[in-house]
């Protein structure tokens, strides 16, 4: 056990070793695909808390992004950037003069998104599997048409630009593994135990004691606060937003990578945050003319959209559990393997 | 607000209510039988919009008989649809089904902008829907009032289907219980295929009249009219054709009403549909029209 924590801490360090090397050796668009897989790897967690661990099929997670990245954006940007932005309707007062440094109002995106979360929770989270889906889902239309029509608060249609660029690898990988290390904690500890008993079975849970409304509206919220703070995160990185940003087809790019993980695998979902991330960037060849010397392959637009939803539907037929099932991974998985040769070398 | 302008307002909603009546019953019999929100189903409306377009420009073809060929295919696609993404999985938690359903409208949508090109289409429309008609200050399109026919007939049509013929009965069974249905010698897979043809025909019907009356195509344009319809479908009671088309109505009623009543909330018009949804689901979660559901152990 006590080599796990030594080995644990040694990723660790890797990780941070490696973080360091690539933000001095590698280009800017290359940081840019890095910060984007530590985003994706906190959306993608908090979906599966939601999705995953507590089996609520929730589909509102662009609305959550949505509230995170339109807080953090107004509490970033400095007044000046506000009165330019905001030239159709001038802004609401309350909000013209705020600016803040950059964690105050990540944290403060994380509450505000929570807090939404429980108050779509409570009426909702008593719907089950696709009603449950669907109500989410409309939820975030909800809250994306309401964004493009509350001019004087989110500048309407228009989205905001200019928005500092604070976010740099070590804000965003810091949050990724701030993230992964309270899921590992909240999944191992009693949350997580009755988190799982809910998704089994719900009225065995109920049986056994276990408040399903307290543990699903908790799971909801804890889940709304990552998203908010993976939006807040994401809209800091691209330095503007719209509310078309936050349609339909984000949700599913998260969906996607906590399936493609497994449900209800922590390690599977950073797998492929990371590795669905690094193919979307990977895949845009395909958009562009191919040059074999003797012969030029002209380059068709969307072709890697089609691609890339063709290896999902791919994986979602013929590899239902995703990479890791609901498995995690530990270093134990090594040595098993290796007691497994032992046993074949001695017979 | 004079009557003149309240009756034109009338007649838009119930053309409007007709169409999302149309594509709901779709939704409503797929999800009857296999107890699954087809999210392609706003595809493959976006399908036969297309074949209908490119039907009408390319071949010398009457447009009637364009368009009775595109409802046949759009229905043979959706039995192709259902043999590929549905069936492998029709053993698998409902999660799967519903992924792979949302996979599914991804990839037609992103092929459809390959194929067709991003590029908005006009859609052609036969004189025939184009006539407008006076009664005192209204005028109205001749459209408006084949739409609400045609629903009608269809409904009558399907009731009968459903209820009289072998067929019909075999579909409810297989909608009760198909492991049952299938032990009393139904073929399930047959009946599920005849589902999604008229699933999907009727989703064509519904987007060829869609492109007669808002005649701006993009490989894009089912997403909305098949998120509104399943929550038409989901208003009038899932499962229910006769609640499809109430559902259908009061979406479409509900919507123009909201415009001519109260302009100022104008630019919430896609919102009506999803604040009436979650409304419904924690007044009455079966819907209107539909039957309780007691919750087996």
């Amino acid at each position: 056990m006590k080599k796990n924590y030594i080995y644990n801490i040694g990723a660790l360090c890797l990780l941070i070793l490696f973080l360091f090397i690539s933000s001095k050796v590698f280009n800017s668009y290359e940081i840019r695909i890095l910060n984007l897989s530590a985003i994706y790897i906190i959306l993608g967690l908090s979906m599966n808390l939601i999705n995953g661990f507590t089996g609520l099929f929730s589909l509102g997670h662009a609305g959550f992004m949505a509230i995170g990245a339109y807080t953090c954006a107004i509490l970033t940007m400095s007044p000046d950037m506000k009165e330019m932005n905001f030239f159709l309707k001038p802004i609401v007062p309350m909000l013209a003069n705020i600016q803040m440094s950059f964690l105050p109002a990540i944290i403060i995106s994380g509450i505000i998104s929570a807090l939404f979360g429980f108050l779509i929770g409570a009426p909702v989270l008593r719907l089950k599997d696709d009603y449950l889906a669907i109500a989410t889902l409309g939820f975030a239309e909800i809250i994306r048409v309401v964004f493009t029509n509350m001019q004087s608060i989110t500048n309407g249609a228009l989205g905001l630009k200019g928005i500092p660029a604070y976010t740099n690898i070590w804000w965003s990988w810091g949050f990724a593994i701030i993230t992964i290390l309270f899921m590992i904690f909240l999944i191992k500890g009693s949350y997580g135990k009755a988190f799982k008993a809910i998704r089994e079975d719900e009225i065995a849970a109920e049986n056994m004691g276990i408040n399903l409304f307290k543990h699903k509206m908790l799971s909801f919220g804890i889940g709304a606060f990552f998203a908010g703070i993976g939006g807040a995160l994401l809209g800091n990185l691209l330095g503007t937003i719209d509310p078309n940003m936050f349609r339909f087809l984000l949700t599913f790019n998260i969906l996607l990578i906590v399936v493609l993980g497994g449900m209800g695998s922590i390690t599977g979902t950073c797998i492929s945050a990371v590795l669905v991330t690094v193919l979307m960037e990977a895949l845009r060849f395909l958009d562009e003319t191919i040059n074999l010397g003797f012969v030029q392959i002209e380059g068709i637009q969307g072709l890697r959209m089609v691609v890339f939803s063709a290896i999902l539907m791919i994986v979602i037929i013929f590899y239902q559990n995703g990479f890791m099932g609901n498995k995690e991974f530990t270093w134990d998985m090594f040595k098993k393997k290796k007691a497994a040769y032992n046993v074949k070398d001695v017979k | 607000m004079n009557f003149e302008i309240f009756i034109q307002h009338l007649f838009n909603g119930i053309s409007l209510g007709s169409l999302y009546a149309l594509i709901a019953i779709g939704y409503t019999m797929v999800y009857g039988i296999l107890r699954l929100i087809n999210f392609a189903h706003g595809d493959i409306f976006m399908i036969g919009i297309y074949t209908a377009f490119y039907g009408t420009i390319f071949t010398p073809l009457p447009w009637w008989l364009v368009f009775i060929l595109a409802i046949l295919f759009t229905g043979l696609f959706g039995i192709m649809l259902e043999k590929a993404v549905y069936k492998p999985l029709r053993n698998s938690p409902r999660i799967s089904i519903l992924i792979s359903a949302i996979g599914a409208s991804f990839l037609l949508e992103n092929l459809a902008i390959v194929v067709c090109g991003g590029r908005p289409k006009a859609f052609p429309i036969p004189d025939m829907f184009s006539r407008v008609f006076h009664f005192g200050n209204v005028s109205v399109l001749s459209l408006t009032f084949y739409i609400p026919i045609i629903t009608l007939i269809i409904l009558l049509c399907l009731l009968y289907f459903i209820n009289k013929t072998k067929t019909g009965m075999a579909m409810r069974a297989v909608s009760k219980d198909y492991e049952a249905a299938s032990l009393m010698g139904i073929d399930v897979n047959k009946i599920i295929s005849i589902t999604f043809f008229i699933g999907s025909s009727l989703a064509c019907t519904g987007g060829l009249m869609w492109g007669l009356k808002f005649p701006q195509i993009t490989p894009l344009i089912g997403i909305m009219p098949g998120l509104k319809c399943f929550i038409a479908a989901v208003v009038g009671g899932i499962g229910n054709i006769t609640g499809a088309v109430v559902g259908g109505f009061i979406l479409g009623l509900g919507e123009i009403m909201l415009v001519a009543f109260l302009p100022a909330l104008t630019g919430y018009r896609d919102a009506f549909a999803f604040v009436l949804l979650i409304l419904i689901l924690l007044i009455k979660p079966t819907g209107i029209m539909g039957k309780n559901l007691t919750e087996k152990v």
